[in-house]
């Protein structure tokens, strides 16, 4: 059997919606962190299986898969901070019980 | 041939890790898998012979970013407590499942217009001039220059003891 771009893409399929049910349900704010980064990192799969597949001499899905490891660094620090931010306020990063800003 | 192994490796032991993230009790142990399905996630770029994104998957994912994810886990003291989940689980998994089932079939049913051209090897060169020469992506790379810029300083300024 050969590989084909169905079989990345439905593995990406599978790590996002792994992601997806996990930035759902879980409470722990550092948890839906990684569960997020599970999901870019599907994209990412798919941005670079595209890029083998449908336009092997161009690369441009390569460059947006960088561009997205970019973003998501960014987005980690940014949200360490914040988590550690909340910690030391409510000493707590149980995102149920951080309703402040919830009516 | 070895690319199939590859993929079904790398595939499966990437879903498990995946699974270990959402799943498993102990904090520190999903960080651990978490770092586990990176790894396997470079090991897929390099069959889709993406060998420059593989580098930059291990530096960054699996340098960085998983070192500040257990700083963060070991600043907050919170992995005696495990990860429990909220009262959303069963719409949650519902919602996944059926998100799943479009994306299949979405997947499935489209013919892709699959081109047989060999890819680029090594794509170092290649992306080099993609990202910085003419007709490229040279505004992008600037944009994200100051993003991190940014980024740093935002997390430095909320991060910061009063």
């Amino acid at each position: 059997m050969t590989l084909g771009l169905e079989h990345y893409l439905l593995l990406s399929a599978v790590l996002f919606t792994i992601g997806l049910y996990g930035a759902l349900t879980r409470r722990n704010a550092i948890i839906i962190f990684m569960c997020i980064e599970l999901m870019l990192n599907a994209v990412n799969i798919t941005m670079v299986a595209f890029s083998r597949y449908i336009v092997p001499t161009l690369l441009t899905g390569q460059v947006f898969a960088l561009f997205i490891i970019v973003v998501a660094a960014a987005e980690v620090a940014v949200g360490v901070a914040i988590v550690l931010a909340i910690y030391r306020g409510v000493q707590d990063i149980d995102i149920t019980k951080v309703d402040l800003m919830k009516w | 041939m070895g690319l199939v192994i590859s993929f079904w490796l790398f595939g499966a032991v990437a879903i498990l890790a995946a699974l270990g993230v959402v799943f498993l009790k102990n904090i520190f142990h999903a960080a651990l898998s978490l770092i586990l399905c990176l790894l396997m996630v470079a090991g897929l770029y390099v069959t889709l012979s993406a060998d420059f994104l593989a580098a930059v998957q291990v530096l960054i994912y699996v340098g960085a970013i998983s070192v500040l994810i257990i700083l963060a886990i070991m600043m907050t003291r919170e992995f005696q407590r495990g990860s429990p989940g909220n009262r959303l689980q069963t719409p949650a998994f519902v919602v996944a499942i059926l998100f799943l089932g479009v994306l299949v079939y979405a997947l499935t049913a489209t013919t892709w217009p699959i081109s047989g051209a060999a890819p680029i090897e090594p794509t170092t060169d290649a992306l080099a001039f993609k990202l910085l020469g003419k007709d490229g992506f040279v505004l992008p790379v600037e944009i994200a220059a100051v993003l991190l810029l940014s980024a740093v300083l935002g997390a430095i300024v909320i991060a910061r003891e009063k």
